[in-house]
């Protein structure tokens, strides 16, 4: 019977050995997959574990916090946001039941404290206990409020940052939500979650013609100077096109670009935009980074590309049937984000170069080391500095004597553009104003869109602009 | 140094992991060790001791490692457990205690232990009455779908771990008896007199799956029984033919009784999305716990166990932690390293059984050993095995380690039997004469 007890023994040793292998396949081979199982709460309770990184403004105002709650294997940190719903979109939430977005998603990374294996392994073994870094951020909450008070509650977005840095100052939309109540588990609104400011697909109107001027001047095709004809209607992209019912209404004589640009004349533009066609708009437009989700430190499910858009909301391109004219005047299926539309704002401010827009400016670790400064990053030069001058000259006459006026700040140059888009049906309009200040050493660069209303772009978004405009140029000072 | 003397040296080990274990959980715990946790380490030293002093009595000449490797497990269920619940640990620390009465009690009366090939069929009626108890109505306990428990009042107890000594003790004596009769010929006819207590047992296996409903305790007790067949016949074509049977049957009843279908379904996909949250959670969260073990693991008292939901209320994410996915927690605080470790502990604790079986010198006392050895071994391998994915996951204890009075004193009582029997056949060669 010996030899059999052997064999069983042997074949113990197999079924035991069967059970290491096992056990290594989940610890070890697959561990990273099970880690990313949806159903898998374990990574972010482990999370909850490590005492978060806080999230301030550039003031140093808290944005983001800790709570500690239990003790022991209970222990763990919540998150609150002591300003509630004041910058929601931008620094979004971090919940172990709701999940976690904006800021909170982008830089989890940093705020649990994970840095690399390496350095987890080396402070584990030093006894040093896991702790998130702090993000001081470019927001700034004087600007915020204002621009949230400018909204008044109506439907829409502002976003201002410095263009020569990128750095986001202001990114408010309305509706919002509160972060504190997501953590609560109260269910919003899903138009309050989305995050207008980069998630919006607005028609931009008659800003848009920054764009067509940049494209007719950086390309050479025209001057600011250069004599357009400004009669009413034309024949743009086959179909008849007025200055008709909104801003630069009327027929007008032969014009400058800089006229046509300071009475936002449809049919000169549209008749540009033809001339120049589809590869030298769609060449400017993407330099401008139309058609790619915008630069900044968000999810990429929280960004939408701003471009033209065919069916099922595919991004058009230069050799798809496209009314370029109308492109060019903001119209046709032309959707853009508030960001985006800064942006454009900012790179002609910024002598043609396009940056990154940041929202992160430092991380710290918990002793307060700066661990990592984010510099500004250049995207690409849109155009020639040459141009962004004189696109920036048509830009002022705007404000100083055209659609722009309410947006005049004293004892400053502001330069800007309005935008009015009709949308349903006309009843109603899509109100614009991109602007920046002050030339020659611009600040800042705003977007204001309000949706639905029925002003226009002069009348009710100008105004926006030059209530946050001056907070921020006023901290500046 | 002597047998006993080993076997002393042995439980200082066990006392110090013990005593560390304690400390771990409670630093991890709220920072207040004291002298608490020196407090569990003497009392458990104490009771080591006092069984020790029993052993080196009664059985002088047993084997010196398996008593101190069982306390080894004894001693880090009790520290899993406390770390899981401590009130657990409390009332685990009592069976613990009155397991090693009756181990005690066993070596008493079981001193001659051959008698009990004279109530083999007792045993054997006895035993599986036990079986069949949690399908009695009133007292029958419904866990998962499987009849595994039974409850007088607030106490619970699992018959099938006292069942399966009774069981190994008659197989023990029913093949030496019969083993001539197999082994008889080149090849084993096919007659009812050759196959008929194989079908018998296989047929016991079946009904235990339909009633009892329990793929792993099944797989247990027939596993065993072949094990202790090929012992007693060394015919590889037994086994083989009863492995067919039981796969066989296996897989007409994965397919007709719901339950056993259920877990063999949420074997092959526990991520299912319309599983995983719902009839596969244990089995997932068990697998997630051991995936966040890594290599080392996470720490003692480290591991999630339970969370507070948004309402306040604790919500578990991992359930049956301190029974039947101990081996998960296991693995997610002390990592593979821990988990092998634990393996490693049963593989020598199963080698000695398998040992004392070789050095046994006759028939019986061959069979019960290696058949006790035998059982031990693959009990750890259906609940490991369950949790690990490699066989569905059944409700059976992992032995020593698991929360559970059935099991812990159950299991106290194959050690002493073990004990007993490697105590007789180590002692037998000195009293006639040879040399050890």
């Amino acid at each position: 019977m010996n030899r059999q007890i052997a064999h069983l023994f042997g074949l113990v040793l197999v079924l035991f050995g069967l059970l290491v292998v096992f056990t290594s396949r989940w610890t070890i081979f697959e561990a990273k997959g099970l880690q990313h199982q949806t159903a898998n709460r374990r990574p972010l309770l482990e999370e909850q574990r490590v005492p978060r990184g806080y999230i301030y403004a550039d003031d140093g105002t808290i944005l983001a916090r800790d709570v500690r709650k239990g003790k022991g294997s209970t222990l763990r940190y919540v998150r609150t946001y002591p300003l509630g719903s004041l910058f929601s979109h931008a620094v979004g939430y971090s919940f172990i039941t709701q999940g976690s977005a904006g800021l909170e998603r982008e830089e989890n990374d940093a705020l649990a404290g994970r840095h690399n294996e390496f350095t987890s392994i080396v402070d584990e073994l030093a006894g040093h206990k896991q702790e998130g870094d702090d993000l001081r951020t470019t927001l700034d909450p004087a600007a915020q409020r204002a621009a949230l008070a400018g909204l008044a509650g109506r439907p829409g977005s502002v976003v201002a940052l410095d263009p020569s840095t990128g750095k986001v100052r202001v990114l408010a939309n309305v509706p919002s939500y509160d972060p504190n109540q997501i953590g609560q588990g109260t269910r919003q609104a899903g138009s309050s979650l989305l995050n207008r400011a980069t998630q919006g697909q607005y028609a931009p109107g008659s800003t848009m013609k920054v764009v067509t001027a940049t494209a007719a001047i950086d390309s050479g095709r025209y001057t600011p100077d250069s004599v357009v004809s400004g009669k009413s209607p034309k024949i743009i992209g086959g179909v008849t096109l007025s200055n008709c019912c909104t801003e630069g209404s009327g027929s007008f004589g032969p014009l400058t670009l800089t006229q046509a640009l300071t009475d936002s004349v449809n049919t000169v533009w549209g008749e540009v935009g033809e001339k120049l066609g589809n590869d030298l708009m769609f060449k400017y437009m993407n330099r401008f980074g139309f058609d790619k989700k915008p630069p900044i430190e968000l999810p990429s499910g929280e960004l939408t590309a701003s471009g033209v858009r065919g069916k099922g909301g595919r991004l058009l391109g230069p050799s798809d049937d496209i009314d370029i004219g109308r492109v060019a005047i903001g119209q046709e299926r032309l959707g853009v984000t508030p960001l985006q539309m800064a942006l454009v704002a900012a790179t002609v401010a910024n002598h043609g170069k396009l940056m990154k827009a940041q929202l992160v400016d430092k991380v710290v670790a918990p002793d307060g080391r700066v661990r990592d400064t984010v510099q500004p990053a250049e995207v690409t030069q849109v155009m020639k500095p040459d141009t962004a001058d004189k696109v920036t000259a048509m830009m002022e006459s705007v404000v100083k004597q055209g659609t722009g006026t309410a947006a005049q700040i004293p004892g400053i140059t502001v330069a800007g553009k309005t935008g009015t888009a009709e949308v349903a049906n006309g009843t109603a309009n899509q109100a614009w104003f991109i602007a920046f200040g002050p030339v020659p050493n611009p600040k800042v660069a705003i977007a204001v869109t309000v949706e639905r209303t029925q002003g226009e772009g002069g009348t009710v978004a100008a105004p926006i602009a030059k209530q946050v405009m001056e907070v921020l140029l006023r901290e500046h000072r | 140094m002597s047998a006993r003397s080993r076997e002393l040296f042995g439980l200082l080990p066990v006392t110090l992991l013990v005593t560390a274990g304690f400390t771990a959980v409670l630093i991890t715990r709220s920072a207040q060790t004291g002298t608490v946790t020196i407090t569990y380490g003497a009392i458990f030293l104490g009771c080591c001791l006092f069984a020790h002093i029993f052993i080196r009595i009664r059985l002088p000449d047993a084997d010196p490692y398996m008593f101190p490797l069982a306390a080894l497990l004894a001693a880090f269920g009790l520290v899993m457990i406390y770390r899981i619940d401590p009130s657990f640990a409390l009332k685990q620390a009592g069976w613990f205690v009155f397991g090693l009465l009756l181990f005690c009690a066993t070596i008493v009366f079981l001193r001659d232990y051959r008698v009990l090939e004279r109530y083999r069929y007792t045993i054997a009626a006895v035993s599986l009455g036990l079986l069949l108890l949690p399908r009695v109505p009133g007292i029958g306990v419904n866990s998962n779908g499987a009849y595994l428990a039974i409850h007088f009042g607030s106490l619970q107890f699992q018959p099938a771990e006292f069942s399966k000594i009774g069981i190994v003790i008659f197989l023990a004596s029913y093949l030496r008896e019969t083993r001539d009769v197999l082994v008889r010929g080149r090849l084993p006819r096919i007659s009812l007199k050759h196959f008929g207590p194989l079908l018998l047992i296989w047929g016991m296996a079946m009904i235990m799956l339909v009633l009892i409903r329990d793929l792993g305790s099944s797989l247990m007790f027939f596993g065993a029984f072949l094990a202790m067949l090929y012992v007693a016949t060394s015919r590889i074509s037994f086994v083989v033919a009863g492995l067919g049977l039981f796969a066989g049957g296996a897989v007409f009843f994965a397919n007709h009784v719901q339950h056993v279908h259920d877990r063999v379904t949420i074997w092959l996909h526990p991520f299912r999305p319309d599983l995983v949250n719902d009839r596969a959670y244990q089995i997932a969260q068990g697998l997630f716990a051991q995936a966040d073990g890594g290599l080392f693991g996470q720490g003692l008292g480290q591991s999630l166990l339970t969370v507070t939901g948004s309402n306040g209320q604790p919500v578990t994410i991992l359930p049956a932690a301190k029974t039947d996915l101990i081996y998960a927690v296991i693995t997610n605080e002390l990592g593979l390293f821990g988990a092998a470790g634990v393996i490693l502990a049963y593989m020598l604790l199963v080698e000695r059984g398998f040992k004392t079986a070789l050095i046994s010198h006759d028939g019986f006392s061959k069979l019960l050993a290696a058949g006790l050895s035998a059982v031990v071994a693959l009990q750890v391998f259906v609940i490991v095995g369950g949790v690990t994915r490699v066989i569905p996951l059944t409700g059976v204890t992992l032995p020593f380690i698991s929360y559970g009075g059935s099991s812990i004193v159950a299991n106290l009582v194959v050690l002493a039997l073990l004990l007993i029997l490697s105590d007789a056949s180590r002692k037998a060669p000195a009293e006639r004469g040879g040399v050890v």
